[in-house]
């Protein structure tokens, strides 16, 4: 039951929030230019990682905001969490 | 003395159970094989079975980073059905289940398919429509389909909850007579132990660390007892595709979830079928031992971690409760959870792939266990032939460019 | 009041002035308040209470705790009853019924022994290898099994008991309210922090409640009951006794659950059963203690043989004598100190039989003053008795521990006390992601890296000195709150009395048999594994320890190997020839303990399984007694039977008087979303397939929303309220999908942009108007409120005020029928449903409810989300293709370009059976031939098929491949007797009415 600091509300639990996938897939522009397999990549392609992944998370029993959170998808550790917009943090090795 | 039978029953017993041969042999890795299969669960101990068997290969490995069956082939709830809805998922699943009936006596093991019937339970208009849907579909199909009304369904397992008070009262289900569960483990040691007398080499303890290549051609494989050359790979990880495929230096339709499952402590017998509601969310047999065996949600987070939330246990607890409200005070003995492998359209991917020499069998999601020998079956044939199995060929991975997918979201809000 | 023969005359934590009547399969006993089930039944001198799963023996009480996997019980009757309950845990409350288990006819002859005559032809996973043939057999061979399987029975009928959850955070969380967990307790209070102190027994003070030692000068049981007082002062610390921690989740998240009136006959009215904790702990100290390991040797299941530990725990807290005359065979010194409390409470000691060689201790010295017989480098090689232990014999062990020599010593006794050494309570660790490190000095598993904000203490930690417990919980307690902030000077740690001298363990996992007498050597007792299954697991090539659990069973009952799993590990890597550390260990998997589904549950049960949404007309349906269907959390109308009328009837008055006077319907379960910014229009025309930017205010708009696939998902009208003020309307069952849509692009995608989206579902009660009177009919209610075609066009929304409420009235419908949607404030919805109901009497207004409302959409060819859409059908599937633009990109767009997308595609069409009266099976699938031999490829289904009452036949909406070249075309529709011929129609069977297009 992982414990969430929601970038507007502070610390929840889990329960509060819906976990939306993987950040930071960009919609091909313009669209009607992309190749099928460039939309395929971006409609279904996922990098998957067994370790950190950045994730979109939304508040959705409380405030109802989408950020981004950097957690190990193997230990469950939360390593970032930014709003969207801001910059990606970098992986450390 | 070493067919598994109950006259060599007898007679072991004689001889103090001293001489039953090992059931696989713990050979060292050779330095080359001919077909690599990557996975020691069950669909890769299946696929390597029939590569022996109905393809004559002799020269396989099957190298398992664990122990044999130690993923989601002894983690998931055992449904075995066909009662797919689309024409072609049910190929696949129908193939599987005829496979299954005659599963024990091909791999002379006992894998305990027990067709005690799948009933999904209908609650709303919309379910009674999409079940009979399925229904419908499945009798074209050649597929064993029955729709039953709330008083059949209450004739067939009375001790769902059929009081005034239901906040989601019965309105009917499908049934399929010829589902039912399997022994998962025995599946996996079965297709092993007969794998095994094939000449197939199975390998427990090696994981891979490196896909070999040589242009676009795979060639072999690091692993961590050493590197062995490989004419052909068959990657069937589930969970864990996603970090094959990396090495393969592609990407795949697939996120990794954690799937828990739950039994209760062992009872007599109560329950005399297989229990599935989507719109409750929560699907429920008994294993022959007694236990209640439960089906509980996926997390929204992918995860490698083999855990999940308590929340989704509860979650799941209240769902059965509501289905059995007689099942309130029993215990739950033990939970456990999956990495489950889901594909955006909820099917499995049998394929080649962009590496010559290199195919994937993954994405089988919530519900991999009844398609195993099934999924081995065509994989094996893929894989020799270097095209998919007729079966198989809408399950390639060029359907996602194509747009061609088999969306099976529909076909169970609790898919398995 | 009958006698209890095996109850001591003093001493224990009972109240020997009160007797407590209960009943033991059908007999009546007696016992005291402080009782468990167990020590009541062995101070009635009862030994056999239950059978073994697999060969039905007879079994007595093993342990005092958790770890029971012998004493199980049915507890209770009807629908309270609770099986496989351990006897160790009941606290004995008068008027308890219990009854044994897993035999027939009756606990002392059961018929199922016979698996015990016949267990050499039942070895291990003897179900693998037969029952094979003939083929098609097994479900046969599979009822028989069945049977034999299973322990207790489920109860009857529904739960009657409450049960609550309860979200809790603190500081320290303190499991095990042992003298370590104790010690943690007072130190983290003492330095602030706020913390939760749980404990499964009913009393706090574990060990310490039976401990002789001095504390702080103090005997144990003053300074518990001091230690206890002031923890209980401290206003920051909390107390949870029957609570057992079941359950260590990611980010020091546990679950626990405490047991709030099992000890009662029946949970008083103001409390529940069971109540889940659902616990954030900052900090988390462990200290839970050790178990006992039993010794492997042949017959070690009989009633009577018994973990030492055990035996000095019914003595010295339950004042009762396990037996008469007891042997205690044993590795290890602290078993010792049973052998000695039992003696000084009058229990004849007959010999201790030590594994070790020379042993020269303080305990062996303590042993010898009292005149117990020692015989050192000895073992328990056999057990007389069969339903009760009548004696042992000992044998010289071998130094290899591999054989035992010379003649065996026979030695009377009716208990035999064993002790195989201590496996510290490591499971919430474990489930922590804490690593396990084998320790072969102390011969068991030690906590090693931690993953999360935990601390072990005490016997869990391997520590089994009560000093050295002390010290440990104190340190670690005080650290805990020093990582949440709580410095100030180090409390200092209880001193006690330093315990016995104590040579070290020899590790014995597995006692030789004897040439002369055999006899199965368990190791899971309560799933009848035994040595020689593990072996012959082994022999057979499952070594993975996994394999090996998995083949045999073992660790995988009720008890989940607590007493078990150590002994299997260790005979499985001495068979190997293997480390033990390097064949790893099976999965700690929670819960600890068995928790009932109820209390996982809660009060998430029957009607607040789900919540149930209500409109502000909810209370007319239910008066009138509609039907109702479930939509989402949703009850919605499905008909409103009049008395005597079936359904069919009821729904086809229903859409006669919506074509021919005017009907009502309560939509107010429609998604609602009010859009506002001068961006608005930008979204609309992301998100919608068509253009948004001309349309007028005043006016609206029927869109289709595609997810990136290109499928449609939501459909729905939308209104220009103002310039920059939209109402956008979706299904009910999709307002929260559109809304989070909505949501995601705009916060993740479209961050700059100017506007603002509000979901008003609730805020606002629709009723809508439909019928050639509905004009009229709203005419007569209106009030500032131009009615008129020029005013109030079709696709038109005006605000007035409607029976004297403010009113938003849209000129908008799903029937194709002249139709309004008046929309009110929600808390005014019964008042206008009840004044349209009233001015509408005079042009015979009717309730409809979903299915009229479904049948009169299909007589016109509306689609309806879920229906016509599944999630695989594009807008041009559904003929829909003129509401694509083509000069902007919009979600979706792309996604339709897809080659697959442009093949040949199941289109929607019409469908009208040859006999008008037969109606398609909604899903129906669609075929090619008069004649049905699958498997056969379906050319698509039927999405919608009714009665239309109106029209005077059954019409049907159907997607079919190819559909709409296929005017005319005969096709045949399976139904559930066989297959029905159609023509495929357009998809329409009625055009809209004039006012309504």
């Amino acid at each position: 039951m992982l414990l969430l600091h929601c970038p507007y509300c502070g610390p929840r639990w889990e329960q509060e929030f819906q976990c939306r996938g993987e950040a930071h897939i960009a919609r091909p522009e313009p669209a009607a230019e992309a190749s099928d397999a460039t939309w395929a990549a971006y409609l279904y392609l996922r990098s998957n990682p067994k370790g950190l992944h950045y994730e979109r998370w939304q508040h959705t029993h409380g405030c109802r905001r989408w950020f981004n959170v950097l957690r190990s998808t193997l230990t469950h550790e939360i390593v970032a969490i930014y709003r969207p917009g801001e910059p990606k943090p970098e992986l450390k090795r | 003395m070493s067919r598994y039978s109950a006259i060599n029953l007898l007679r072991n017993a004689l001889g103090g159970h001293r001489h039953w041969p090992v059931v696989w042999r713990d050979p060292a890795p050779k330095p080359r094989y001919e077909v690599v299969i990557v996975g020691g669960g069950g669909h890769g101990l299946a696929t390597a079975y029939y590569l022996a068997k109905h393809h004559g290969i002799r020269d396989i490995a099957v190298l398992e980073k664990g122990w044999l069956g130690g993923g989601n082939t002894g983690r998931n709830t055992t449904v075995v059905r066909s009662n797919y809805l689309n024409d072609e998922s049910g190929s696949l699943y129908e193939l599987s289940l005829k496979l299954w009936e005659g599963l024990s006596q091909e791999l002379n093991y006992n894998v305990m398919f027990s067709q005690r019937g799948v009933l999904n339970l209908a609650h709303t208009e919309h379910d009674v429509q999409s079940l009979r849907r399925h229904v419908f579909a499945n009798r074209t199909q050649g597929i064993d389909a029955e729709w039953l009304s709330a008083d059949e369904v209450r004739a067939f397992c009375p001790i769902l909850n059929f009081s005034p008070g239901a906040r989601f009262p019965i309105r009917g289900g499908s049934l399929q007579r010829r589902g039912g569960i399997a022994r998962h483990d025995a599946v996996a040691w079965g297709f092993a132990r007969a794998a095994d007398r094939l000449g197939v080499d199975i390998i427990q303890n090696c994981e891979v660390t490196a896909l070999k290549r040589e242009g676009d051609r795979i060639v072999g494989l690091e692993t961590s007892r050493g590197e062995i050359a490989a004419g052909k790979v068959g990657v069937v990880v589930a969970g864990h595709c996603g970090v094959l495929a990396a090495m393969a230096g592609f990407r795949l339709p697939i996120e990794s979830h954690p799937l828990q499952a739950l039994v209760s402590e062992p009872l007599k017998p109560v329950l005399h079928t297989v229990v599935m509601s989507g719109l409750v969310h929560v699907y429920v047999s008994q294993s022959d031992k007694g236990e209640l065996v439960i089906g509980a949600g996926a997390d929204t987070y992918n995860s490698y971690a083999q855990r999940g939330s308590l929340g989704i246990i509860e979650g799941t607890a209240h769902a059965l409760i509501e289905l059995f409200p007689c099942f309130s005070r029993l215990r739950m003995l033990r939970s456990w959870a999956g990495i489950v492998d889901i594909c955006t359209d909820v099917s499995p991917i049998i394929s080649k792939t962009p590496v010559a020499g290199l195919y994937f069998n993954c994405g089988w999601g919530t519900g991999g266990f009844k398609a195993t020998p099934g999924s081995g079956f065509v994989f094996a044939h893929t894989i020799v032939r270097d095209e998919p199995h007729p079966v198989a060929a809408p399950f390639s991975l060029d359907r996602f460019t194509s747009g061609a997918i088999v969306p099976e979201h529909g076909a169970a809000a609790v898919a398995h | 009041m009958s006698s209890q023969p095996f109850r001591l005359a003093t001493g224990g934590r009972i109240d020997r002035q009160r007797a407590l009547c209960f009943r033991f399969d059908g007999q009546v006993y007696w016992g005291h308040p402080g009782d468990t089930l167990a020590s009541a039944l062995l101070a009635n001198g009862v030994r056999l209470v239950g059978r073994s799963f697999k060969y039905h023996r007879p079994r007595g009480i093993l342990a005092a705790g958790v770890e029971e996997p012998n004493a199980l019980v049915r507890l209770g009757e009807g629908a309270r009853a609770e099986p496989n309950t351990r006897a160790t845990q009941v606290e004995l409350f008068d008027g308890l019924v219990a009854e044994s288990q897993n035999r027939w006819p009756s606990l002392a002859f059961d018929a199922g022994q016979a698996g015990d005559l016949l267990s050499a032809l039942l070895p291990v996973g003897f179900y693998y290898k037969t029952f094979m043939r003939p083929k098609g057999w097994w479900e046969r061979y599979e009822r028989l099994i069945r049977q034999a399987a299973g322990m207790g029975r489920a109860p009857q009928g529904a739960d009657p008991d409450r049960y609550a959850k309860m979200h809790a955070h603190c500081d320290v969380l303190v499991v095990g309210a042992g003298p370590a967990g104790i010690a943690a307790a007072l130190a983290a209070g003492q330095r602030g922090a706020r913390v939760v102190l749980a404990d499964e027994q009913a009393e706090l003070g574990g060990g310490l409640l039976a401990a002789a030692s001095l504390i702080d000068g103090q005997s144990a049981g003053d300074w518990l009951a001091l230690a206890l007082a002031t923890l209980r002062a401290m206003d920051q610390v909390r107390l949870l006794p029957r609570t057992t921690a079941f359950g260590y989740y990611d980010h020091n998240f546990l679950g626990l659950v405490e047991r709030v009136s099992d000890h009662l006959a029946a949970p008083p009215a103001h409390l529940p059963r069971h109540r889940l904790w659902k616990l954030r702990a900052r900090q988390v100290v462990l200290a839970t203690g050790a178990l006992e390991r039993p010794l492997v040797f042949a017959d070690n299941d009989r009633p009577g043989v018994m973990l030492a530990g055990a035996a000095a725990t019914y003595a010295t807290r339950y004042g009762v004598r396990s037996g008469k005359r007891a042997v205690l065979f044993t590795n290890n010194s602290e078993a010792y100190g049973a052998a000695i409390a039992l003696a000084d409470a009058g229990v004849q000691l007959t010999a201790i039989v030590d594994a070790r060689e020379d042993v020269r201790d303080d305990w062996a010295a303590r042993a010898r003053e009292r005149g117990i017989r020692l015989l050192a480098g000895q073992a328990v090689v056999a057990v007389e008795g069969r339903r009760q232990v009548a004696g042992v014999r000992a044998m010289r062990l071998g130094p290899g521990a591999d054989q035992v020599t010379g003649l065996p010593a026979r030695l009377e006794c009716d208990l035999l006390m064993m002790s195989g050494g201590y496996s510290p309570t490591l499971h919430l660790y474990a489930q922590s992601g804490g690593r396990l490190v084998w320790d072969p000095l102390r011969a068991c598993q030690l906590p090693g890296e931690a993953r999360q904000a935990v601390h072990v203490a005490g016997a869990a930690r391997g520590s089994l000195e009560l000093a050295q417990a002390l010290v440990e919980g104190t340190a670690a307690g005080a650290q805990a709150a020093a990582e949440c902030g709580f410095a100030g000077a180090l409390p200092e740690a209880p001193q006690a009395e330093p315990a016995p001298a104590a040579a070290s363990l020899r590790p014995l996992w597995l006692v030789p048999l004897s040439q002369s007498s055999g006899g199965k050597r368990f190791v899971d007792l309560q799933n009848d594994v035994t040595a020689a299954d593990l072996m012959l697991a082994t022999r057979e090539g499952y070594r993975a320890i996994e394999h090996v659990k998995r083949y045999t069973t073992a660790g995988l009952g009720t008890d989940q190997g607590k007493t078990g799993n150590i002994n299997t590990l260790a005979i499985v890597a001495q068979k190997l020839s293997a480390d033990i550390a390097g064949l790893g260990h099976t999965t700690y998997r929670p819960p600890y303990t068995p928790v009932s589904f109820a209390a996982l549950a809660g009060q998430d049960r029957a009607p607040l399984h789900e919540p149930v949404r209500r409109t502000g007309m909810q209370g007319w349906h239910e008066e009138r007694g509609a039907e109702f269907e479930p939509v989402g959390q949703w009850r919605r109308p499905h008909h409103y039977p009049r008395p005597g009328e079936s359904m069919h009837e009821a729904v086809a008055r229903e859409c006669l008087a919506v074509r021919q006077a005017v009907g009502v319907v309560d939509a107010s379960t429609l998604g609602k979303i009010d859009i506002q910014g001068p961006d608005s229009p930008k979204v609309l025309n992301w998100v919608y397939t068509n253009a948004w930017d001309r349309l007028p205010i005043g006016r609206c708009r029927y869109g289709l929303m595609l997810n990136e696939e290109g499928m449609v998902f939501d459909d729905g009208v939308t209104a220009r309220l103002d310039q920059h003020h939209f109402h956008m309307t979706t299904t009910s069952g999709g307002a929260s999908t559109v809304m989070n849509w909505l949501e995601e692009w705009l916060q993740t995608e479209w961050l700059n942009w100017r506007v603002r989206f509000t979901s008003v579902t609730e805020q606002w009660a629709v009723a809508a108007i439909a019928g050639p009177s509905s004009r009229a009919l709203l005419k007569d209610l209106a009030e500032n409120l131009d009615l008129s075609d020029e005013a109030l066009p079709f696709m038109g929304v005006s605000e007035g005020r409607v029976a004297g409420l403010p009113a938003r009235v849209f000129r908008i419908g799903y029937t194709g029928a002249q139709s309004y949607e008046i929309n009110v404030a929600a808390s005014h919805g019964m008042a206008l449903w009840l004044a349209l109901l009233a001015a509408g009497e005079k042009y015979g207004i009717t309730p409809f409810g979903t299915e009229a409302m479904h049948v009169l959409r299909a007589e016109v060819g509306f689609i309806a989300v879920g229906h016509e859409t599944d999630g695989t059908v594009t807008p041009d599937d559904l003929g829909l293709a003129r509401l694509c633009k083509t000069s902007q990109d919009f979600l979706g767009r792309r996604g339709l370009a897809r080659p697959a997308l442009r093949a040949e595609r199941k289109q929607l069409v019409g469908l009208l059976t040859d006999h008008p009266k037969t109606v398609l099976p909604m899903g129906g699938q669609v075929i090619d031939r008069a004649e049905l031999r699958p498997p056969h490829p379906s050319l698509g289904h039927v999405t919608s098929s009714y009665w239309s009452a109106h029209l005077g036949r059954s019409i049907a909406l159907a997607l079919i491949k190819g559909g709409r070249a296929r005017q005319g075309e005969r096709v045949w529709v399976t139904n559930d007797g066989g297959l029905a011929p159609a023509t495929i129609a357009p998809a329409r069977f009625l055009a809209p009415a004039e006012a309504a297009r």
